[in-house]
């Protein structure tokens, strides 16, 4: 009797690990592909190896989006991207350490002198502009849903000189909005970031008599409360009242955000007009073929653009030392630049798709990837 | 009396003899090596930054020195604090266990402050940022309508509640579970009989404590302040998530403009620093070793200066 329903609970329990593990086994197998459909619509990739990217945090999540479809279309490739940051890819690239970069901005000339082993003697790195996010002025004030502001009205307020909701200026271009009369809270990143450097750069390109420092990445005036990381200045905004931000638009869930004066008219935020923007703007001059730094212009005044938006590039060998890699490399780009990938990005990323002509660019840039 | 060697007893030397002398002699001069080597490394590293021309460096400052102080400056601010709060605590908690409750709950709170020194340093800035920061900043309105008159408190209050007053707690309770760990160990190995005859002189138990207990203790007391002030000026991820910091030196508490500390700045800077700004950071480094040094030199000679009047002996 007793033996009997030792051996039972034995069998009992063993079914109970087997069930568990089919359970496990096939929601992995869920997570990594439809096998139908990858298998009759596109022949199996021969492409087999591993690539090793170090960059930007920002583009994490979009890496993430782009190293699952890929490695699902390529299941013998291995793709690593380590967030460290934009700095800490772009070092470790030229040093040899990383395939490729992510990087809020582009390779600075002086690091473009130096090759990384990686890629031939005497070619160049490229960037590739393939992450475009737009800025979201963000804010946490009770009953206000609909708040409009002007560049003039942004700069005064992130360098401290509009210290009140219930200032002029913003009145001035919110009638009929309730205005608390509250001292604004203002939230900037604590942490060196590419949101900084892009947000002040559109400032002192569209308020330079107020916003009178240049773009950095480090917030350049001693106002208002610092956090670390999108997240964190998320969280701060969410936690104290009357505060304002400015803020990656995928980390701006669940804050309102401010409608921006562009030109004459007031624009909402939206992925189209920051791609625009970007895809209207020149290429860096004095840069090698195929590198496709973008100058952002922000006095972009066309209907629906949004001119605060962050660029971040994907930066690469053009001709790699190990052809191989750079067949990797070119396909795995390929990947991210198509618009399988930038849709990818955008539902897991929050990011704006790359616009049709500046697609078809990167695409040529990319193509001659070796 | 006798000039001539005595023939001295040769022990035989033995291979295990051999064997873990040799290996208790390499263990103890690896140490040495690694920290010869970090010491290296930060030293070669610092050299382009506190040689840097000025104009190169970050937050625009005309020299390195220039650039690290006002972190010295917070890194030792924010630790002062936290321990200014946790010191009174931990000795009161000690106490408490040592001397107050009943053996019985004794041991279940000793547990208890053990295992809050297991909590990782990021769920201390979690807690820090996302419940501290935010119960905290309506206190931090009231105590500067109050009592703004007090240098301390003026200012303009922060909206977030994230200033080096909220860091300063977040870092007194988690340097709390050591300096107590260490006092409760002290006061209990109080001799019983400076105890009892403190009792039959007619000392009540608070008394008895001041009289035989503390100044016993002192040494200890110290030991674990100087513990909690190492785990403190070195804290790293929590300041990094809770604090506001900027580039500044002031005494306020409730502000937004903190001063930021040294680890803390690594944390947040190093990640987009390239070229000389690593060469910066690393350097900065070096100033917060070089610090934490000094520290544990000033408890050591603390320690041993007072050990002769202990009691202990």
């Amino acid at each position: 009797m007793n033996v009997k329903r030792r051996i039972f609970t034995r069998a009992s329990s063993i079914a109970a690990i087997a069930i568990a593990g089919t359970i496990l086994l096939s929601s992995c197998a869920a997570n990594e592909a439809a096998p139908t459909t990858s298998a009759s619509s596109a022949p199996v990739s021969k492409l087999s190896g591993t690539l090793n990217g170090i960059g930007s945090s920002a583009q994490g999540a979009a890496e993430t989006a782009w190293i699952a479809g890929f490695q699902q279309a390529n299941p013998q490739v291995t793709v690593n991207y380590d967030p460290q940051g934009s700095g800490a890819g772009r070092t470790n690239f030229i040093s040899g350490a990383a395939d490729f970069a992510g990087s809020d901005a582009a390779m600075k000339d002086t690091e473009l002198a130096t090759v990384s082993p990686l890629c031939k003697a005497g070619t160049k790195a490229i960037d590739l502009p393939v992450y475009i996010s737009p800025i979201a002025i963000a804010y946490n004030v009770a009953g206000l849903t609909d708040l409009k502001l002007d560049a003039a009205t942004i700069a005064g307020i992130f360098k401290g000189t509009i210290t009140k909701w219930s200032d002029p200026a913003i009145k001035s271009q919110n009638s009929g909005a309730t205005l608390p009369d509250a001292a604004i809270t203002v939230v900037h990143r604590s942490d060196d970031s590419g949101t900084t450097q892009n947000f002040t750069d559109y400032l002192s390109a569209n308020a330079p008599t107020v916003w009178d420092k240049p773009a950095a990445q480090t917030y350049p005036y001693a106002v208002g409360d610092a956090a670390k990381g999108t997240s964190g200045v998320a969280d701060a905004v969410k936690g104290a009242a009357n505060s304002i931000a400015y803020i990656d638009e995928s980390g701006a869930t669940g804050l309102s955000i401010a409608q921006l004066k562009v030109g004459s008219a007031y624009v909402k935020i939206n992925a189209a007009g920051a791609a625009d923007v970007v895809a209207k703007s020149p290429v860096a001059t004095g840069r090698g073929t195929n590198d496709l730094a973008i100058a952002i212009d922000r006095k972009n005044t066309d209907k629906n653009a949004w001119p605060m938006v962050l660029v971040s590039y994907l930066i690469v060998c053009n001709t790699y030392a190990d052809a191989a890699k750079g067949e990797l490399v070119k396909a795995y780009a390929t990947y991210v630049a198509s618009s399988e990938g930038q849709s990818a990005a955008a539902t897991q990323a929050g990011s704006a798709p790359l616009s049709a002509d500046l697609a078809t660019k990167v695409a040529t840039a990319i193509a001659t990837i070796k | 009396m006798t000039t001539e060697t005595t023939g001295v007893i040769k022990a035989r030397v033995r291979l295990g003899d051999r064997v873990f002398s040799t290996s208790t002699i390499v263990a103890g001069s690896l140490i040495l090596v690694v920290l010869a080597a970090v010491a290296v490394f930060l030293v070669v590293q610092s050299i382009p930054a506190i040689v840097a021309k000025p104009g190169t460096l970050p937050n625009a400052a005309p020299n390195f020195w220039a650039y690290v102080w006002p972190l010295v400056f917070g890194t030792v601010w924010a630790a002062a604090i936290a321990l200014v709060i946790s010191i009174p605590i931990s000795i009161g908690v000690a106490l408490f266990i040592s001397h107050y409750a009943p053996r019985r709950l004794a041991q279940g709170l000793g547990y208890i402050i053990d295992l809050l020194a297991a909590v990782p340093s990021v769920v201390f800035g979690l807690w820090g940022v996302l419940v501290l920061a935010r119960a905290i900043q309506p206190f931090f309105v009231w105590l500067n309508a109050n009592f703004g008159w007090i240098p301390l408190f003026g200012g303009t209050v922060s909206g977030t509640g994230k200033t080096v007053l909220t860091v300063a707690i977040v870092l007194a309770v988690m340097v709390l579970p050591i300096m107590t760990a260490v006092c409760r160990e002290v006061f209990l190995q109080t001799p019983r009989l400076h105890e009892e005859a403190a009792l039959a002189l007619g000392a009540t138990r608070w008394e008895m404590i001041r009289t035989a207990v503390l100044p016993f203790g002192r040494p200890g007391i110290i030991s674990a302040s100087m513990l909690g002030l190492g785990r403190a000026l070195g804290e790293t991820l929590a300041v990094a998530m809770v604090l506001s910091p900027a580039v500044v030196i002031n005494f306020f508490l409730l502000t937004s403009q903190n001063p930021n500390t040294i680890a803390s700045n690594i944390a947040l800077q190093f990640p987009e620093a390239s070229g000389i700004g690593i060469n910066t950071l690393i350097a900065s480094g070096l100033v917060l070793f070089v610090i934490t040094f000094i520290v544990n030199a000033i408890a050591r000679f603390a320690i041993n200066r007072r050990k002769a009047f202990s009691g202990a002996n």
